[in-house]
């Protein structure tokens, strides 16, 4: 892997001191961007979360990992309520957006402050100038020399101007597979969202175009709040500032990244790490 | 060699013989109704017959323009009615309905789909040409709507159905309420598909004869508005091919290979809507 933010080398993590207590250490004073509290959240009969407390910190990028199914990107949705879509889904428990009530709240002025990017990219066939443009218009942002203007920094945000100024108004598709991410990142963005959730963005792509969208998050950490789902674990050690281990459901631990890879509290936590895990 | 494996060379033998006897079957009765007609209705056209009104019994020459044009007529009708109700109704049910109310209404669909044109027919001769006391395009354009809505409404809803979920989901994600994802971004992506479905659609009930014996009826002069009997292309060929004349007989001829190609070339332009360079789903 291509990494540049101090890879964790696996092996070199030691397993034998464990801090006794777990509780996660009071990293930040100011009040967090999102606060999660005693969320359950049910498909029809079957519950997917259990009880998940978690608190993401403003202008941080927060990982969240795991084993597949254990409720990682279903939490994600419900950050944005994406999970609207689905038939029978419940929710129970808090969700706050800056100490708005997310469950409440309008559903399209959260996703506007709230924006996502899915696993598989999923570019609208429509020109990639229209792609980017989309949100905005949608929202009744911008028009004529003001909407190109927003296309051309959301683009530029998104790492990717440089190679498709040529080509603003040729088919989306004909993107390779990492510029289409970086155009529904780009696309995402043009709405200038507080927050942006990444339901793991790189799990299609490459080495290298997985190398470019960490870059990019790294530098959109100063303007958004990001929260990424993936289930590649150096990858959220590499860009993450806060990680989340999931397991059937639950949110087992939380804390600094460098704690969780280093030092991780519990023992499902050191395992899933470790590779250790069944 | 064992008696069993030529046993299955000979098995194997009769049976690909017997499909492609088939196929060609198929085939070559599509291409002798072609031919035949070709062969009869060349003749016969010339330009009167797509200029001219049709001449009295007993005169030859004349032509068949009123029912090019009241077949365009009842066409117009039938698209105005029958396509709106079609795409709407399958936006519904890809796109909203509720499960059981969505399978009752495919499930009717299919139904009214297989119910004989003639039914059609006796339908809206109940509900219009009696009630109006006349037959008009009007009434012959609601017959072929009525057979246009199932048709419509269930290819719109296979196209839509064929749109990946993550297209509405971007367009979600990014605070797009319903309405407005289906119809910047789901409705367009499956755009060219819904226009191949209506184009087919009419080009299947511009051949309806049934359904117009008793709607629009028929006329021998020109039929002004839409609310006077109107001649048609396949009822002209079903008056003409019964009627004693040669020269009629010759006319019906002619009719039906300009309804063929009518037909064809609808197909032909579906066919080239949809085959027309189309972006991949996934670059």
């Amino acid at each position: 892997m291509n990494g540049f933010a101090n890879p964790v080398v696996m092996t070199s993590i030691p397993m034998t001191d464990k801090p006794a207590e777990s509780e996660p250490k009071a990293t930040a004073v100011s009040a967090p961007k999102i606060a999660v509290a005693g969320l359950n959240f049910h498909y029809g009969a079957h519950q997917v979360l259990h009880d998940i407390n978690l608190k993401v910190e403003e202008k941080k990028i927060t990982a969240l990992i795991g084993p597949s199914g254990c409720g990682k990107s279903t939490f994600l949705r419900t950050l944005n309520r994406m999970y609207e879509t689905v038939r029978h889904a419940r929710v129970e428990g808090q969700v706050r957006l800056d100490r708005e009530d997310v469950l409440s709240m309008d559903v399209s002025a959260l996703r506007r402050r709230v924006g996502m990017v899915f696993q598989r990219s999923n570019p609208f066939p429509k020109t990639i100038f229209e792609n980017v443009a989309y949100g905005l218009r949608v929202n009744g942002g911008g028009r004529g020399a003001n909407l190109a203007e927003k296309v051309e920094a959301s683009l530029r945000r998104a790492a990717l101007w440089d190679e498709v100024k040529d080509q603003l108004h040729k088919s989306a598709y004909a993107l390779s597979g990492g510029q289409q991410q970086r155009l529904c990142i780009a696309r995402a963005l043009a709405v200038e969202p507080e927050v942006l959730l990444l339901d793991e963005p790189c799990s299609a792509l490459d080495p290298i175009a997985t190398a470019k969208i960490e870059e990019l998050l790294f530098g959109l950490r100063q303007s958004c709040t990001i929260v990424i789902v993936t289930h590649n674990m150096q990858q959220a050690a590499r860009v993450a500032d806060d990680t989340g281990f999931f397991l059937l459901g639950r949110l087992i631990e939380f804390d600094e990244t460098k704690l969780i890879f280093k030092k991780p509290a519990k023992k499902e936590t050191e395992d899933y790490i470790t590779g250790r895990f069944g | 060699m064992s008696y069993r494996r030529v046993w299955r060379k000979c098995v194997n033998g009769v049976m690909l013989g017997l499909t492609g006897l088939c196929a060609l079957v198929t085939v070559s009765v599509l291409f002798f109704i072609l031919g035949y007609l070709v062969w009869h209705g060349g003749r016969a056209l010339n330009w009167d017959f797509i200029t001219r009104l049709p001449k009295p019994v007993g005169e030859s020459g004349g032509g068949m323009a009123n029912a090019i044009v009241g077949s365009a007529k009842l066409l117009l009708v039938a698209a105005l009615v029958g396509l709106p109700v079609g795409f709407m109704g399958g936006v519904y049910l890809a796109e909203f309905g509720d499960r059981t109310f969505s399978f009752l209404v495919r499930y009717t669909a299919d139904l009214l789909n297989g119910v004989p044109s003639i039914v059609m027919g006796i339908f809206v001769y109940t509900v219009v040409v009696l009630p109006m006391r006349r037959f008009s395009a009007l009434a012959g354009g609601l017959a072929l709507a009525v057979m246009l809505i199932p048709i419509v409404l269930r290819s719109t809803e296979e196209f839509l159905r064929a749109v990946p979920q993550s297209l509405r989901e971007g367009a979600l994600a990014l605070g797009a309420n319903k309405w407005r994802a289906i119809a910047t971004v789901v409705v367009p992506a499956a755009a060219r598909g819904i226009a191949t479905g209506m184009l087919l659609s009419l080009a299947r009930v511009a051949g309806e004869t049934a359904p117009l014996l008793f709607t629009s009826f028929g006329n021998p002069f020109w039929s002004s508005g839409f609310n006077e009997p109107t001649a048609s292309l396949p009822v002209m060929i079903f008056t003409y091919a019964l009627s004693a004349y040669d020269d009629w007989h010759r006319q019906a001829w002619a009719a039906g290979l300009v309804l063929l190609a009518l037909v064809l070339v609808a197909n032909i332009g579906a066919r080239l809507i949809l085959a027309r360079k189309q972006s991949p789903v996934r670059g």
